[in-house]
């Protein structure tokens, strides 16, 4: 159990360990700070079995995380590197039946997150009706409208999530977390169980003593764990821009297993390089 | 047949008709949203932007300066819900003749033969913006199918199914389809020139209606074609910097691209 604003500053492993084999570990997109430091720190602990939801999609740290066979369960929108091209270790885990699979659409995530902040038990979207996401998907279903024009519209089981994993650029000593216009984390925070914040530093003020902080800020009483991980979200964007060159190294490696198994080597293994 | 890139010698490249066909479709329109991975129509928005000095604001998900929301990533989902968002393109790794797309997979769903990233926001958008823009840079049997393998949104919904937009045109290398919802087929509107009704038959894998007279695709007028391969290719860049590179020749800049 959590105890509410018990979130003081930790070294990583640490932090780490409100995630075990089998957690259903949510996770934001490329844009909202991607906890990376956090994620190869699992890996090389060995983590097995997750339960992993991108908000709503994902690239390299799913892609790092199913090609290390920490992933049972993947839930997302979709998984690939944009212009650069698609996921490969996602891509292959998949054609081989190697992990299992439940397809989203980006709203739906949301909704369902937005289900669990509320403490409701399902959302209703619009959309969806006809597609084949929503016949794979036995947590949806389509109801009719109890309102008038009583027409069909779908029900999502809310998302609940045992821990939320991200990267913010800071904290206070209290462990409140600011995460600026990355608003999807407050969602994240506030729909998972607990969860775990990497920061790019800590400072003395406290951030909810500020008017326009504050307006930004995760209270500590929603997080479980904070840990300081400078560059932590490298090569993702945090207040960086985002490394494209090293994830076309990476596309370029993870094309095979044993490429995989060289990065994993290099950039995650190597505690000098990760 | 898939779009080539850069002739020499200031020739039109097949992209920068495509570019200017997209255009053309997103008069009137005040808000464009643009999603992941779609250059061609983050092109075409642009282009439109600085053509009319004003409408449409044009949003980018994956780019912070291309992007006035606020509030986290399902700002875009709240306000094509609420009707604010006026335009959206997708591609489909296929794209049947009823205007249905699959962004899934290929072959069995639990071991697929072929999978692709996902479905992303379609399923939803697909269904809450008017006017949906399909395109695809490879016109091919392949992609262009009878039959999508995966409904990953649903070109049309039966009656009493609530849905207030939908495909209304698909743009490729070869020509510019119309969607009419009441029949649900393509009708084809013009060819690209050097393009040919045989040679899009012959590649297309689903059957398509013809309009009385098939015309041929306008091509940007000299000052628009200067906006895109300067203004537009350098803002393009800030973006797609992989495409910008190759069809406009713009070297990369600082990128604030995101998958």
């Amino acid at each position: 159990m959590i105890v509410p604003g018990a979130a003081v500053i930790q070294d990583l492993e640490a932090a780490l360990a409100l995630i075990g084999d089998g957690t259903m570990l949510a996770v934001p997109a490329d844009y909202a700070g991607v906890a990376m430091a956090a994620t190869r720190a699992l890996i090389r602990r060995g983590i097995k079995g997750l339960h992993l939801v991108t908000v709503p999609a994902g690239s390299l740290q799913a892609d790092l995380l199913i090609g290390a066979g920490a992933v049972a369960t993947i839930e997302t929108s979709a998984v690939g590197f944009g212009e650069l091209g698609p996921a490969p270790r996602f891509t292959a885990a998949l054609r081989e039946g190697r992990i299992a699979i439940k397809d989203a659409t980006c709203p739906a995530i949301h909704a369902a997150l937005r289900a669990s902040e509320m403490g409701n038990p399902f959302a209703a979207l619009r959309g969806i009706i006809g597609s084949d996401i929503l016949a794979r998907r036995p947590d949806w279903k389509v109801i009719d409208n109890p309102f008038p024009p009583h027409d069909p519209i779908v029900v999502l089981a809310a998302l609940r999530p045992d821990v939320a994993l991200f990267h913010a650029p800071m904290a206070d000593r209290a462990g409140n977390v600011w995460v600026g216009r990355r608003r999807d984390l407050f969602t994240l925070a506030h729909a998972a169980a607990t969860s775990i914040a990497t920061v790019e530093r800590v400072v003395d003020d406290d951030l909810l003593g500020d008017e326009t902080l504050a307006a930004a800020t995760i209270p500590a009483f929603y997080l479980g764990a904070v840990a300081v991980a400078p560059r932590g979200a490298w090569p993702m964007r945090c207040e960086e821009p985002e490394d494209t060159s090293h994830l076309r190294d990476y596309l370029a490696l993870a094309a095979t297993e044993a490429g995989f198994a060289r990065y994993l080597d290099r950039h995650v293994r190597d505690r000098r390089a990760a | 047949m898939s779009a080539t890139a850069a002739p020499p010698d200031g020739a039109i490249r097949p992209e920068e008709v495509l570019i200017e066909t997209v255009r053309r479709l997103l008069a009137g329109a005040r808000h464009v949203a643009v999603g992941a991975n779609s250059p061609i129509p983050a092109a075409a928005a642009f282009l439109e932007q600085r053509l009319t000095g004003g409408p449409p604001l044009v949003s980018l998900q994956q780019s912070p300066r291309h992007n006035r929301f606020t509030d986290g990533g399902r700002e875009l989902f709240d306000a094509a819900g609420q009707g604010r968002i006026d335009v959206f393109f997708f591609s489909g790794a296929e794209i049947d003749g009823e205007g249905n797309i699959n962004l899934v997979a290929i072959g069995d769903y639990a071991r697929p033969a072929v999978r692709f990233p996902g479905s992303y926001g379609s399923a939803f958008l697909y269904f809450t913006v008017p006017r949906i823009i399909l395109f695809r840079t490879e016109h091919s049997r392949r992609t262009l199918v009878e039959k999508v393998a995966f409904v990953s949104a649903p070109g049309t919904s039966p009656p009493g199914v609530w849905r207030r937009g939908g495909p209304v045109a698909l743009v490729t290398p070869l020509c510019h389809f119309a969607f009419d919802k009441a029949v649900r087929r393509f009708r084809l509107v013009s060819l690209h020139p050097g393009h040919g009704l045989e040679e899009v038959r012959d590649n297309t894998g689903f059957a398509f209606d013809l309009p009385e007279r098939v015309t041929t695709t306008p091509l940007p007028e000299a000052a628009t074609l200067a906006l895109l391969r300067g203004a537009v290719a350098r803002e393009l860049a800030t973006v797609y910097p992989k495409f910008a590179a190759s069809v406009f020749g713009v070297a990369p800049v600082t990128t604030d691209r995101t998958a």
